[in-house]
């Protein structure tokens, strides 16, 4: 392992210290805990968004804190769910009185901490609700889930959310808008390489000089199969295939899309992905209204990327396009 | 019989005496089909929470118990925290706004922490987890409709021994799957000693030991 790192335990720590340190205007850290939320949580009159997870994801969550999508991320340990005190802490201190909402990836330690920090929250007589993001058409259960797994596909929920949250949009209608993205969001995952977790040293898996792995999860748990490795067209049109069985998207309807790299993929290889899609989406007659090319959910420095279609009901346009102070996902008012 | 909070907070002492004389047995047994911090993690939680009840003073059984789950849920971590935390935290619930807490009571706050484990596990009977020796015992505490101590030892230490011959589908255990059966399930064990604990504590009566 070579890593540019201190002692292999405190590397959240370490991280969330620079992240601190590089965009102080935005954000504050709740004090001893693994949490940053917006520089001025909480804020009146709106619903509060808590995402988190897992950390080896950069810039997921904490990337997407700010005005227009999330009001804090909680961080567990690399590849970890958080605790579910340090959630439950998080909930109290964003809560403005109008309720919080939670943004679940589907592995089964982040579902039962975030539970059971809303379980506690509730009794506090804060209202909460959530929505389980599983976008990941790749495999059903998985080595962390019951069911499909949350992966990059949450970056939409974020922004739609988000947005929505800022518009005064009440816990009730946040969550049915919710439930709604996540069914109309497909997501699925290729790795080229595998990546490293500090604190175990070695590589979570092993792959060939000439081998893919099809529907990798973003913890690189195994996805469909291995195959010698194949070109970009080939890549996307395999990708393109698995999404298309799970949902469906006519001629005429309009998707956002994300190609997000894994870690290690060189943006000249995401970029060449993109137009790979866009020429398949053309074909089929699909419009592609926003298209997003760049890391926004990794696996520390795995090979691969992950290829995301959310396709659109007119109102999450707006959404979509309303400004965001988040740090990776910037839209300028 | 009813259950007062001395008979929690003997509960929980004793739940942490246990732990403590067998976190090496615990970690040993987490060591091939888990991540080996069961033992640690347990007497973490638990040392934590024998302290809180030492320097706090509570209304209620209720209120007790709700206080115990917060600390567990965030002093043991793991899977274990949020697992024995909603324990816990169901039977709070369960006795709320009760002034006396009737073995009826008490058995029904129990399966309610049964109910709610499953729940937020996601897991039923026979997946090699802590709920294998956590519903046969409250199964049994109903049937009876009385709290037995030997029952509850007894019933509770077949049910941690049988997981030894289970595949795990859940939990960490599960990714050795075939391989997990030989081993006594982790959280199996800690659940036997919440049981046990419980069984003295009904044999000696609420007792004030420091």
């Amino acid at each position: 392992m070579k890593k540019i790192i201190n002692e292999a335990n405190h590397v959240v720590d370490h991280m969330i210290e620079g992240m601190l340190a590089t965009s102080p205007h935005l954000y504050k850290r709740l004090e001893d805990k693994h949490v940053i939320t917006r520089k001025n949580a909480p804020t009146d009159g709106k619903v509060a968004i808590i995402s988190g997870g897992g950390s080896g994801h950069e810039p997921a969550h904490t990337g997407y804190v700010g005005k227009g999508m999330l009001d804090a991320a909680v961080i567990g340990e690399v590849f970890t769910s958080p605790s579910a005190a340090d959630i439950y802490e998080t909930i109290k201190a964003v809560d403005s009185g109008s309720g919080v909402f939670l943004i679940i990836k589907n592995y089964a330690g982040d579902v039962m901490n975030f539970e059971m920090a809303r379980e506690f929250a509730e009794m506090d007589g804060v209202q909460v609700e959530q929505i389980i993001v599983r976008d990941d058409v790749a495999v059903e259960d998985s080595t962390y889930t019951v069911g499909r797994r949350g992966i990059a596909g949450t970056v939409f929920v974020h922004k739609i959310i988000g947005a929505l949250a800022e518009t005064g949009a009440s816990l009730a209608e946040i969550k049915e808008v919710a439930e709604q993205v996540v069914q109309n969001v497909r997501s699925i995952g290729v790795a080229t390489s595998p990546c490293t977790i500090p604190a175990v040293g070695e590589p979570t898996f092993t792959l060939k000089e000439d081998e893919l792995e099809i529907g990798i999860g973003i913890h690189g748990e195994p996805g469909i199969e291995r195959r010698k490795m194949m070109s970009a067209a080939e890549i996307a049109t395999y990708m393109l295939d698995k999404i298309f069985a799970d949902i469906e998207i006519h001629s005429g309807d309009d998707v956002a899309v994300l190609i997000n790299g894994l870690g290690a993929t060189p943006e000249m290889e995401l970029y060449i992905m993109q137009y790979e899609v866009e020429k398949i989406l053309r074909e089929k007659g699909i419009n592609i209204y926003r298209a997003f090319v760049g890391e926004y959910m990794t696996a520390l420095e795995m090979g691969g990327c992950s290829v995301t279609l959310l396709k659109l009901d007119e109102a999450w346009k707006e959404l979509l396009d309303a400004p965001s102070d988040a740090k990776n996902f910037f839209v300028r008012s | 019989m009813e259950i007062t909070k001395e008979h929690i907070t003997c509960w929980i002492k004793k739940i942490n005496e246990k732990i403590a004389e067998n976190k090496c047995y615990l970690t040993k047994l987490d060591q091939p089909i888990g991540d080996g911090d069961h033992g640690v993690n347990m007497e973490r939680g638990f040392q934590a929470t024998v302290n809180m009840l030492e320097t706090t003073s509570y209304d209620t059984v209720s209120s007790m118990l709700k206080a115990c789950a917060l600390s567990i849920m965030s002093k043991v971590g793991g899977a274990a925290g949020p697992l024995y935390g909603t324990a816990f935290l169901r039977m709070s619930l369960h006795v709320k706004g009760e002034t006396i807490v009737t073995e009826k009571m008490f058995i029904e706050a129990l399966n309610e922490a049964v109910v709610g484990m499953k729940k937020r596990g996601r897991t039923e009977v026979g997946e090699k987890t802590m709920i294998d020796v956590w519903a046969p015992v409250v199964e049994k505490l109903q049937e009876d409709g009385a709290l037995h101590a030997s029952t509850i030892i007894q019933t509770a230490k077949e049910a941690r021994n049988k997981t030894e011959h289970i595949a795990a589908s859940k939990g960490r255990a599960s990714f050795f799957k075939e391989k997990s059966v030989g081993y006594i399930d982790p959280g199996a064990a800690s659940s036997y000693i919440i049981f046990e604990a419980l069984a003295e504590t009904l044999e000696e009566g609420a007792c004030q030991r420091g």
